[in-house]
C-alpha cells in the first residue's frame, strides 16, 4: 500500500470499493435479478421464476453450452499444443528472427474479431481450403483469436526459467525428449494451466469472429446470448448468460486447483 | 569402443566408466560469445582422479572453461578430449558427466530421492540398480533421513549435499563443480570442504573439476591448481608448488598476500636452483633459475616468512623501516618500508614489539623466496 494515513486509506477503500461496484459488480447483479424475474417494467424487476433457466436447458440453448465447451476446449488444446511449441523453438532463438516470429503470433489479436472473421470466411471458400459451413472453421476461428495468449503465457514462463535446470539435467545423461516431459514442462506447468485458462475463458466469451463464421448448427453461447437479446428476450439471455459466466468460472477453478495438488503433495 | 556407446548403453557401471577413461583435456579451447572470445585457446590436462580447481577473479572464464567441458558452449576451437575420446561434438547427455550448481538446482518437483534417481532414470537404468544407488548416494552425504522431503523443504547445506548425491548417482567418470559452495556460510563451507575431500579419497577415479573464487578451498582441496586472468590461464601447478613458487605477479597475489619487491638478476648462485639479485644496495638469494643476469623481476617472499630473529645461517637480512604495527590475538601484522616499497610481515610471537619509526632487520630463508616476472602466462 502506497497511503499509510488511516483516512487515506479509508478513501482509497471506498474509490476502490464503488469503482468495483458500478464496473464490475452492477452489470453482473442486473443480469443475475433479470434471469431471475418474469418482468421488469419500473426500477426493480417484479416476480421471481426458474422459467427462464428451465427453457435455456431445454432448448437450443442446451446445444449451446456444449458447442461453447466442445470449441473452447479444442481450442484451447491447439492453441496450447502449438503456443508451447513455438514458444520452445523460439526460445532458443536471439537473433531478429525470434522477434519477428513472435510478433507473427500476436497479429491476429490487434485485429478486429470480425474482421478476423471475415478473412477466414474468404479465406476458406475456395476449393482445396472449402471450411465455410463447417464446425472446423469455429474451431478454427477461435484458434487464430487465442494463440497469441497461450504462446505469450508459455513464454513468460520459459524466460523465467533458470537454465540449470535443463543443464543439469543434460548433463547427468537426459535427452532432449526426457528432459521436455521431466524437467522443463512440469517446471512450468503453471504457466501452460494459466495458458489453457486463459485461452478458455477467451473462447468462451467470443462473438465477433463467431458470428461470422458458425454454421447452423453450431451456435456458440454469446452467439445464442446475441441471438436472443437482439430478438428482444433479454430474460432468456440473462439466463444464458449466467449458465455462461458458471461453466467458465467452474472450469476456471477446477484448473487453478488441479496444478497445485500436483506441486505440493503436503 | 565409443564413449557415447559405453554411455549410452543402460548398464552406467563404474566399471565402464573406468575403462573409458576420466581424464580431462582441454587441446587449444576457445571460446567466443557472440564474436567477443571470452576464453583464449587454453591447453591444460587433468589427470584421471585428480582434483583440479580453476579460481581466477569474476569474469575470468571459469564458468566458461567448465560449460565447455560439460557441452553447453562450443567451443570457437580446439578441442576436448575426456578419457582420450574426442567429445567436442558429443552433446552434453553423452558425455558422461555430473555438474553441481552454485544455486544446487535442485528440481523442485521432485522428492529428494527422486532428484538422486534422476540421471539414472534418464540413462533407463534398471529399477533395482536405481534404488541401490539412490540409496548408497544418499548415505554418502549423510541425507538418507531426507529421502521423502521436497528440496524446498532443506536448508542450504542439506541442498548442497543432495545435489552431489545426485551428481555422484550416475558414477560420472569426471564431476563439474562450479562455485559449490559460495551460497553457504564461512563455517557450513569449511565442514563442506572437508567432506568433498573425504569423498574424493572414497572415489579415488572420479576426476573433478572446481571452479572457485576462494583460494582457501582451492588450497585445501586441490591437487592442482589453475589460475586464470582475463580468459587466460596465468598459471597452473601443484598447489602447494604454486603457492610457494608462483610464476608471475597475479598469480602470487591471487593465492594470498604476498612481498613483491623489485630486484635486479646479479648471477646465478653456485648452488644449482638458486639465484643472486640486487634489491637496493642490498645482495639477496632466492630460488628460480633460468633469469638472466641484468634483468628485472620481483623478489616474492610470503608476510610469515619473514622473521624479526636470525635463524638459520645462510638466510638473507634486509633493513626496512617499521610504519604500523598492529597486534590481532595470534599475529601480529606488521607493515615496513623498503626504499619505494611496502613490507608486510606477519609474526606469530614477538618477545620485544618494536615501535614505530624504528630501523628493524628482516630475514628470510632463500628457500622462502624467488624471483618471478610481473607477467607472463604459461
Ligand atoms: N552467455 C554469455 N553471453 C555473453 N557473454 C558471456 C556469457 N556468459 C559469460 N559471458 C562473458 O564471458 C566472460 C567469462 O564469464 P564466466 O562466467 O566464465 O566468468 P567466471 O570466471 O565464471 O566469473 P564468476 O567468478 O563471476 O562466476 C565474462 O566476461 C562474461 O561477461
Ligand atoms: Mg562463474
Amino acid at each position: 500500500m502506497l497511503v499509510w494515513s488511516l483516512s487515506g486509506r479509508a478513501l482509497v477503500w471506498s474509490f476502490a470499493a464503488i469503482l468495483l461496484g458500478i464496473v464490475f459488480v452492477a452489470p453482473l447483479a442486473v443480469i443475475i435479478c433479470a434471469s431471475f424475474s418474469e418482468q421488469w417494467n419500473g426500477i426493480l424487476p417484479t416476480g421471481f421464476t426458474l422459467e427462464h433457466y428451465r427453457d435455456a436447458m431445454n432448448g437450443a440453448a442446451r446445444d449451446a453450452v456444449y458447442a461453447s465447451l466442445v470449441t473452447g476446449l479444442v481450442a484451447s488444446l491447439l492453441a496450447l499444443v502449438t503456443g508451447a511449441w513455438a514458444a520452445l523453438a523460439l526460445r532458443a532463438r536471439v537473433d531478429q528472427w525470434a522477434g519477428a516470429l513472435g510478433l507473427l503470433f500476436f497479429i491476429p489479436s490487434a485485429v478486429p474479431s470480425v474482421s478476423v472473421g471475415l478473412g477466414l470466411l474468404v479465406a476458406f471458400s475456395q476449393k482445396p481450403l472449402l471450411l465455410n459451413g463447417t464446425t472446423a472453421i469455429v474451431f478454427v476461428a477461435h484458434y487464430v483469436l487465442i494463440s497469441a495468449f497461450a504462446f505469450g503465457n508459455i513464454s513468460a514462463g520459459l524466460s523465467r526459467l533458470a537454465p540449470d535446470y535443463e543443464e543439469v539435467a543434460s548433463c547427468l545423461g537426459a535427452r532432449p525428449a526426457y528432459r521436455l516431459m521431466h524437467v522443463t514442462l512440469p517446471l512450468v506447468a503453471p504457466y501452460l494451466v494459466a495458458a489453457f485458462g486463459l485461452s478458455f475463458a477467451l473462447s468462451m466469451g467470443e462473438l465477433g469472429a463467431t458470428v461470422m463464421v458458425y454454421p447452423p448448427g453450431w451456435v456458440t453461447m454469446p452467439v445464442a446470448i446475441f441471438g436472443l437479446t437482439d430478438r428482444g428476450d433479454i430474460f432468456s439471455g440473462a439466463a444464458l448468460t449466467m449458465i455462461l459466466v458458471v461453466v467458465t468460472l467452474a472450469l476456471l477453478i477446477g484448473l487453478e486447483r488441479a496444478p497445485i495438488r500436483s506441486a505440493a503433495p503436503r | 569402443m565409443t564413449v557415447s556407446a559405453a554411455l549410452r548403453g543402460a548398464e552406467v557401471s563404474a566399471a565402464a566408466n573406468a575403462a573409458a577413461g576420466s581424464e580431462v583435456a582441454f587441446d587449444k579451447v576457445s571460446v567466443a560469445y557472440r564474436g567477443s572470445v571470452v576464453l583464449k585457446p587454453l591447453t591444460m590436462s587433468v589427470a584421471a582422479g585428480e582434483i583440479l580447481a580453476m579460481i581466477g577473479p569474476s569474469g575470468s572464464g571459469k564458468t566458461t572453461a567448465l560449460r565447455a567441458v560439460a557441452g553447453f558452449v562450443r567451443p570457437a576451437a580446439g578441442r576436448i578430449l575426456i578419457g582420450g575420446t574426442d567429445v567436442t561434438n558429443l552433446p552434453p547427455y553423452e558425455r558422461g558427466l555430473a555438474m553441481v550448481v552454485q544455486n544446487y538446482a535442485l528440481f523442485p518437483h521432485m522428492r529428494v530421492s527422486e532428484n538422486v534417481a534422476f540421471g539414472l532414470n534418464a540413462r533407463g537404468a534398471a529399477r533395482d540398480l536405481i534404488a541401490q544407488r539412490v540409496e548408497d548416494s544418499l548415505r554418502i552425504v549423510g541425507m538418507s533421513k531426507f529421502a521423502s522431503r521436497f528440496p524446498r523443504e532443506l536448508s542450504g547445506g542439506q541442498q548442497q549435499r543432495v545435489a552431489i548425491a545426485r551428481a555422484l548417482a550416475v558414477r560420472p567418470r569426471v564431476l563439474l563443480l562450479d562455485e559449490p559452495l559460495s551460497a553457504l556460510d564461512a563455517q557450513i563451507r569449511r565442514s563442506m570442504v572437508e567432506e568433498i575431500a573425504r569423498l574424493h579419497a572414497d572415489l579415488p577415479d572420479l576426476t573433478i573439476l572446481y571452479v572457485t573464487h576462494d583460494q582457501s578451498e582451492a588450497l585445501t582441496l586441490a591437487d592442482r591448481i589453475a589460475i586464470l586472468k582475463d580468459g587466460e590461464l596465468s598459471a597452473i601447478g601443484a598447489a602447494g608448488e604454486l603457492y610457494r613458487r608462483p610464476p608471475n605477479r597475479f598469480a602470487a597475489e591471487f593465492l594470498g598476500r604476498a612481498n613483491l619487491l623489485p630486484v635486479v638478476v646479479e648471477r646465478v648462485a653456485q648452488q644449482s636452483g638458486f639465484v643472486e639479485a640486487r634489491l637496493g644496495e642490498t645482495r639477496v638469494v632466492a630460488s628460480g633459475a633460468d633469469h638472466p643476469a641484468g634483468a628485472e623481476r620481483l623478489l616474492c617472499v610470503r608476510p610469515q616468512n619473514l622473521t624479526l630473529t636470525c635463524e638459520a645461517e645462510r638466510s638473507n637480512r634486509i633493513e626496512a623501516v617499521l610504519r604500523e604495527i598492529h597486534w590481532q590475538g595470534e599475529l601480529t601484522h606488521l607493515v615496513a618500508e623498503i626504499g619505494e616499497s611496502i613490507l608486510r610481515v606477519v609474526a606469530t610471537r614477538l618477545p620485544n614489539p618494536p615501535a614505530r619509526g624504528d630501523k628493524l632487520e628482516f630475514f628470510f630463508s632463500p628457500s622462502d623466496a624467488n624471483l618471478i616476472v610481473e607477467d607472463g602466462s604459461v
